[in-house]
């Protein structure tokens, strides 16, 4: 007998939209709506060039938003995400910039100190035991210092396409020069690195132990440790993959989004990964999410950004629509987690 | 009844001021289902902690399958086979059954764990328990009695020689209980040992093969189930010489209004269809054992937790009591079984602490009347003869005794003339419980009402004028104290 409790409408009860999950339905459906009506709002919205720079955003926020949603499904967060990724950016294009290292040399170090700031939250959340939301807010505050510290408070330019090293913007975006492929072409290829960082992460959450045990520990962490989950490890590691996806934002971030990357930037870009997060059904109370889940939730967010100035709504509104969409994204998971309770 | 497989034996433990296990004796045996029972308190649960090696044990040996053993934690006790099924449930919700069960030793195909094999040995387990659960489902989907099979099925997948049930029935309806008990025979038919924790009467004559009694910390005895009645099992549950003098004959005056009437009262689970009278004067005390609904009885009677349906009435005129504000506006004071979370703020005055629920009542205008609430304050701390260097003194630097009596006095002074008093000298030492009970007398007979909740016989037998026992929700008795004994308070307060 299957003792499911929950009520629902014909709808709801469809197998198709179980499979799928109603919550995905919704986003794919808010997808849809946000680019419908940016494009009947303003024509200037409805061109290849907006797509390109709906992707440009959606980059950098889902590296952040992949690894977040392993801290959310933990049963943490990682608010350094956001200035993170600026200064581990900051940190390797100054090597790049100023000391000449080479460009694959300065991605490496760019995710190494990511991954050693995932360390370090990882460190204090599950063997210092400070809660992850004050935790990662401390490092927050010192990855945005230090950011600045390195470059002595200058921004930097990693490599631009023409000059040395420039091939790494290829990586996400291929622009044609007239040989091979049409002048002014592009080719938005950073999507498949996107994609792929999906699919494998998504193999990670639900079929390898560490997923497994992160969604325990985020389910009901005396239990795990209970059942003989080493707790402390795979806490941690929830961390360890933020930073490192931390990195991998800063690039995509240096890559697409900006020519220069400013030190003292960056705060408040966690809040679009963390909202792409929650928007695509990861709980803000731990033990479940996808990564699916958190690709659609970061397109609308990053529609938001992409369409808002479209019809006239430059940054201060930006926020301030992005804090109501955080908001109803929220209250929907306590809503759901009430109903489950 | 097979061999012995578990032997406790003069199992002693001290926690701070308490002698917890006093020389308590326990054996299994394989092919045995035996009951452990105590009153609150009694130490059941601390035997099973020492057991599965959360607590240490001070002094005794425990043999297991003829080999002296001390387990350091619930997973070395997992690993020899012996496997406690919660009464709080160890699930991971948000995973499925079968990962649930094989949390911590996955089945892998190279790196990627093979849920599909996990899937198909859980299955294999169910068969085996004869229970029909999905194991793909999630666990969180299922009602609390299947979880409970999902625990069992994890026991034995651990190949579990010995499962300690602890209070199994109390959140399972009728049916779940009888699939429950079909799962502990077969196991029994298995010849596993199975110690089962329960507060119910009358599943201990039906599923048990023995009952070791424990009292106070202390081993009582062990009985053959079949050759014991009831009454046996709970003369040894109760039978301590009680020292205080209990009352022996109600205080109120046989024409004493009636002022608080509760008819048909229902909130959640804990409080089903309860009904009683509180006459003027009068000590009601409510009795009963763990998780019978005494408090939650009293927290919706005080508007604290939303109740379902029911009807107050005081001094014969009906009130709808939706909140706190409401009870208290219809003079209702509450004191907390928890002091330091509900009854006081421990970093305020004695004189700020007192005033606080009827501030109303001191300001001046905008402002606190100081020399109002300081005279008012005075006149309670003198009259409840609260120790106290003085009224500015922060209440966190008095005793518990007297903290309770800056409780007392704050609901004096906003002049509630019922009381409910939650556990009233918890966590108070012996001098200043007489005082305590002196004052609740003496409020008593001024005319105050005062419902008392308690899990101490002894304060019970000593206080009430008549009393209410509860159990599972419900009222099941109601005796005068001149009737009342250990014995008929035990057997209503285990009805079930």
């Amino acid at each position: 007998m299957q003792t499911t409790s929950k009520k629902g409408n014909a709808f709801t009860n469809n197998p198709i939209v179980r499979a799928i999950g109603l919550q995905r339905i919704v986003v794919v459906l808010a997808v849809i709506l946000e680019a419908v009506l940016f494009s009947i709002l303003s024509p200037a919205f409805r061109q290849y060039a907006t797509v390109v720079s709906i992707l440009d955003y959606s980059y950098y926020i889902s590296f952040m938003a992949i690894g977040v949603t392993f801290c959310l499904i933990s049963g943490g967060n990682d608010l350094s995400v956001g200035t993170g990724m600026i200064c581990y950016a900051l940190a390797g294009g100054y090597l790049v910039q100023q000391c000449g290292w080479p460009v694959w040399a300065g991605m490496l170090v760019t995710i190494a100190i990511g991954l050693c700031f995932g360390v370090l939250n990882g460190a204090m959340v599950a063997i210092m035991n400070l809660p992850p939301f004050i935790a990662t807010l401390c490092t927050m505050l010192i990855t945005r210092g230090l950011g600045s510290i390195i470059t002595g408070g200058m921004a930097v330019s990693w490599p631009s396409r023409k000059g040395v090293g420039g091939w790494f913007r290829s990586l996400f975006k291929i622009i044609g020069t007239g040989n091979g492929l049409p002048k002014g072409t592009i080719i938005p290829v950073g999507f498949a690195i996107v994609l792929l960082s999906i699919v494998i992460m998504s193999v990670v959450l639900n079929k390898s132990k560490v997923g497994r045990y992160i969604i325990a520990i985020g389910s009901n962490k005396e239990a795990a440790r209970l059942s003989g989950v080493n707790v402390v490890k795979y806490q941690m590691m929830a961390y360890i993959i933020s930073g490192f996806f931390a990195g991998l934002a800063g690039i995509a971030y240096a890559a697409t989004f900006s020519s220069s990357v400013a030190p003292g930037t960056g705060a408040g870009l966690e809040l679009d990964a963390i909202g792409g997060a929650i928007i695509g059904g990861t709980s803000m109370t731990g033990g479940s999410g996808s990564i699916i889940g958190t690709l659609l939730g970061v397109f609308v967010m990053s529609l938001l950004k992409t369409g808002l100035p479209y019809v006239g709504l430059q940054a201060n509104w930006q926020q301030i629509i992005t804090g109501i969409v955080l908001i109803v994204a929220i209250y929907i998971d306590v809503l759901k987690n009430k109903r489950t309770a | 009844m097979g061999e012995v497989i578990l032997t406790m034996k003069g199992i002693d433990k001290s926690f701070p001021g308490v002698h917890a296990l006093d020389h308590v004796d326990l054996e299994v045996r394989k092919g045995e289902v035996h009951a452990l029972m105590g009153e609150n308190g009694a130490g059941k649960s601390t035997l099973m902690k020492v057991l599965t090696g959360i607590y240490t044990k001070d002094s005794g040996t425990i043999t297991y399958e003829g080999r002296e053993v001390e387990f350091h934690n619930p997973r070395e006790a997992q690993e020899a086979g012996i496997v406690i099924v919660h009464q709080e449930l160890n699930m991971m919700n948000h995973l499925t059954v079968a990962q649930n069960i094989f949390i911590g030793r996955e089945f892998m195909k190279g790196k990627l764990i093979d849920d599909a094999r996990m899937n198909e040995e859980a299955r294999k387990l169910f068969d085996q328990l004869g229970i029909d659960i999905n194991p793909a489902e999630k666990m969180g989907n299922l009602t609390v009695g299947k979880q409970q099979m999902c625990e069992i099925a994890k026991a034995i997948s651990h190949e579990a020689k010995v499962i300690i049930f602890d209070e199994p029935s109390a959140a399972l309806t009728e049916a779940e209980i009888e699939e429950l008990f079909k799962i502990i025979r077969d196991l029994r038919a298995k010849q596993l040992g199975i110690v089962y924790i329960s507060h119910r009467m009358d599943e201990i004559k039906v599923i048990t093969d023995r009952v070791t009694v424990m009292r106070d910390g202390g081993y009582v005895g062990t009985l053959i189930t079949e050759q014991c009645t009831k009454d046996d099992i709970i003369n040894m549950m109760v039978g301590r010489v009680i020292y205080e003098d209990p009352k022996t004959h109600s205080m109120v005056a046989p024409d004493a209004p009636v002022v608080l009437k509760v008819e048909h009262l229902n909130a959640g689970k804990m409080v089903r269809d309860v009904s009683f009278e509180l006459r003027k004067g009068e000590i009601l005390g409510f009795s009963g054992l763990m998780g019978a609904g005494r408090t939650e009885t009293a927290r919706a009677l005080f508007g604290a937790d939303p109740k379902e349906s029911g009807d107050i009435y005081i001094n014969g005129t009906r009130v709808d009591i939706r909140s706190p504000e409401d009870a208290v506006r219809n003079g209702i004071g509450y004191l907390s079984e928890d002091r330091k979370r509900y009854g006081i703020v421990v970093g305020k005055t004695v004189a700020e602490n007192s005033t606080m629920a009827s501030l109303k009542d001191f300001l001046s205008g905008l402002f606190i009347n100081k020399k109002k609430e300081n005279e008012v304050t005075q006149k309670y701390v003198d009259r409840l003869q609260t120790k106290t260097p003085g009224i500015d003194q922060l209440v966190v630097n008095l005793s518990g005794g007297n903290q309770q009596k800056v409780v007392i006095a704050k609901w004096l002074v906003k002049n509630c003339d019922i009381l409910i008093f939650d556990e009233p000298t918890r966590g108070i030492d012996v001098g200043a419980k007489s005082e305590i009970y002196h004052l609740m007398n003496e409020l008593a007979a001024e005319g105050k009402s005062i419902i008392m909740i308690s899990s101490e016989m002894t304060e019970i037998l000593r206080m009430s004028d008549r009393i209410v026992v509860m159990c599972e929700g419900r009222k099941t008795a109601e005796i005068d104290i001149a009737e009342a004994t250990q014995e008929n308070i035990m057997h209503a307060a285990t009805l079930r």
